[in-house]
């Protein structure tokens, strides 16, 4: 496996006070936590649905009532092995649910459902990219489902926290990693592949904003090439990807600076704070890290049947990977474009609607990746929110495709759609943006422009071939840009030989 | 295996059980004959039989997802001691 070192400075590399140079090897592992995308909770009735009135989706088994019982939720399971399935993991056809003891207000019962000997998805395996066009393997050690707690509210009153118990039993699968990754950047390469990965097998809405995609990551250091583990902090409230590369790296420059300062880490729970940009310890709930597992009574052992698998088997949706090597076999995509396109499930969406219309593929994929990602980038949004729908999009670039208008024109009949002015058919015809394709009428605009221009056709004619750029832009500033380029480089060439 | 006073203590504290001074050295005891009847029960020979974690030789059930709950918190905050704004109120907790 390949390491590479953290960017936090300069390759890793430090000197210490004797003058001794020391090179440090970042491990990080992640914790997912993926909200399922289901109805109901995951151990009874109540809905899941995001920003209702606080309290209100919370039941008697959601609050730990006395004299409920938790009964499993058909579709947590399911997709929880898709989830295995998807990764090629070993899936656990006796699973157990187990209970993990701590108190907090937002955990009603004292302990949350979650599992722990047997947790439902195995081993498994993901492959990422590491940025310099190589790819790495990084291991899933398992993948268990467990409940969500609700949530703690401090500011809602100056003496009271408020609790809002809506979250409490929402069904998470909550992925674990091997420690695999060397770098903030690899970390993110993982989250992000497995982020995309949960919205293509439609287990997952994937907002971290709303909390539906939480990363917790383990970091430690050692010195290059040290066989032993160092001891990692987790780091925890990271909404964001980039906030995770930043924590990360925060937290490698303040572990190498205890270790360099001849002090020793002590494992701990550290929180990102974003608006400090700095991690720091957590309530200290090391002393109480014993969460006392036992098998929960109330819950009887998970069998996965056969005929389940199969089932579940048989409906998996196409993976990213597959989709992939199906855009470079089938429509003739670079390897490049194919990763960009499938990278996200939105976009992958976006551009195949694109196609359903009819648009050229190789035209698609340049002008989602061009264009629509620059303008989508500036405005600071992304593809689900986009104003120009697909179809839309599609219209435009096959005007490109048949010369109605060039992709010059194109981009400003774009940034119209943008601005809701209409369809591309629309604008390029109360614009009068259609492309002179009358080669009579350009022929006429190039003979006035060699008349007018005599110094610079001698030079050309004198070899200074380069000038053939200035008629091109003459010609262009003539027709408002509305002649179609070929044509008037053909025309030129002609008419100055 | 025995457990020391000391770790009694921590236990009750983990599981927020209010065991008094005079309590713990009776607790401990009680606690350790425990124990003791766990280690006779490790001495059987269990080559070959698979763990159980549940008594009932049974397989969870599982329920459609559907929403079947209606809104009843009027009625779970009316039986609590502190409420506000649609929340449960605790004392604060500092993070």
């Amino acid at each position: 496996m390949q390491r590479i070192n953290s960017k936090v400075r300069p390759i890793g590399i430090h000197d210490c006070q004797k003058g001794c140079s020391m090179v440090w090897e970042t491990v990080i592992g992640l914790e997912i936590h993926s909200q399922l995308k289901t109805k109901s909770k995951i151990f009874s009735g109540a809905s899941t649905a995001f920003g209702a009135t606080p309290n209100s989706q919370a039941c008697a088994v959601d609050l730990g009532l006395p004299g409920v019982l938790p009964v499993l939720n058909k579709e947590v399971v399911k997709m929880a092995v898709t989830f295995g399935l998807a990764i090629d993991a070993k899936i656990n056809k006796r699973s157990i649910f187990a209970r993990k003891n701590y108190f907090y207000p937002d955990l009603p019962k004292g302990y949350q459902i979650s599992q722990f000997e047997l947790p439902i998805v195995g081993e498994g395996e993901i492959e990422i990219s590491t940025g310099d066009g190589k790819v790495k393997k990084v291991g899933i050690t398992r993948a268990h489902l467990e409940e969500d707690a609700g949530k703690s509210i401090h500011d809602l009153y100056d003496d009271y926290t408020a609790v809002d118990l809506n979250r409490a039993g929402t069904p998470l699968l909550e992925i674990v990693s091997d420690p695999d990754m060397s770098s903030a950047k690899e970390a993110v390469a993982y989250a992000k592949k497995i982020h995309a990965l949960v919205q293509y097998i439609g287990i997952c809405d994937g907002n971290m904003q709303e909390g539906s995609f939480r990363c917790d990551a383990n970091v430690s250091i050692r010195k290059q090439g040290a066989e032993k583990l160092g001891t990692r902090a987790e780091l925890k409230n990271i909404n964001s990807f980039k906030f995770l590369e930043k924590a990360i790296n925060l937290e490698v420059e303040r572990q190498q600076d205890i270790l360099e300062e001849g002090g020793s880490v002590v494992q701990e729970t550290r929180l990102y704070d974003a608006v400090k940009n700095e991690t720091r310890s957590m309530r200290s709930k090391e002393e109480a890290n014993d969460y006392r597992y036992f098998p929960d009574p109330d819950l009887l052992p998970v069998d996965i049947d056969d005929e389940l698998l199969e089932q579940i088997r048989s409906n998996l949706p196409e993976l990213p990977t597959e989709k992939k090597q199906r855009f470079i076999n089938d429509l003739g995509l670079s390897d490049y474009d194919a990763e960009v396109l499938t990278s996200q499930k939105a976009v992958a969406d976006y551009f195949e609607a694109m196609l359903d219309v009819g648009a050229d593929s190789k035209l698609s994929a340049n002008w989602v990746m061009g264009e629509l990602s620059a303008v989508l980038k500036k405005n600071q949004t992304d593809i689900e929110n986009c104003p120009v729908s697909a179809q839309a999009f599609a219209e435009l670039v096959m005007r490109i495709a048949d010369d109605t208008i060039s992709g010059k024109i194109a981009k400003d009949v774009f940034k119209a759609m943008w601005q809701g002015e209409g369809s591309a058919d629309e604008i390029i015809n109360s614009k009068g943006l259609k492309q002179m394709t009358d080669s009579g009428a350009i022929e006429g605009i190039i003979e006035k422009i060699i008349a007018n221009n005599s110094a610079q056709v001698e030079q050309y004619k004198g070899g200074n071939t380069k000038l053939l750029g200035f008629f091109v832009g003459q010609v262009m500033k003539a027709t408002q840009g509305k002649a179609n380029p070929k044509q008037v480089n053909q025309l030129l060439n002609e008419k100055l030989s | 295996m025995s457990l020391s006073e000391q770790q009694v203590k921590e236990i009750a504290y983990l599981a927020r059980l209010s065991v008094d001074d005079g309590e713990v050295e009776q607790t401990t005891a009680e606690l350790n004959n425990i124990l003791d009847l766990m280690a006779d029960l490790a001495k059987i020979d269990t080559q070959g039989v698979s763990p159980m974690s549940h008594p009932l030789n049974m397989s969870q059930r599982l329920r459609e997802d559907e929403v079947s709950e209606i809104d009843q918190s009027q009625e779970f905050q009316a039986i609590a001691p502190q409420t506000g704004k649609n929340h449960f109120l605790v004392p604060t907790v500092i993070e």
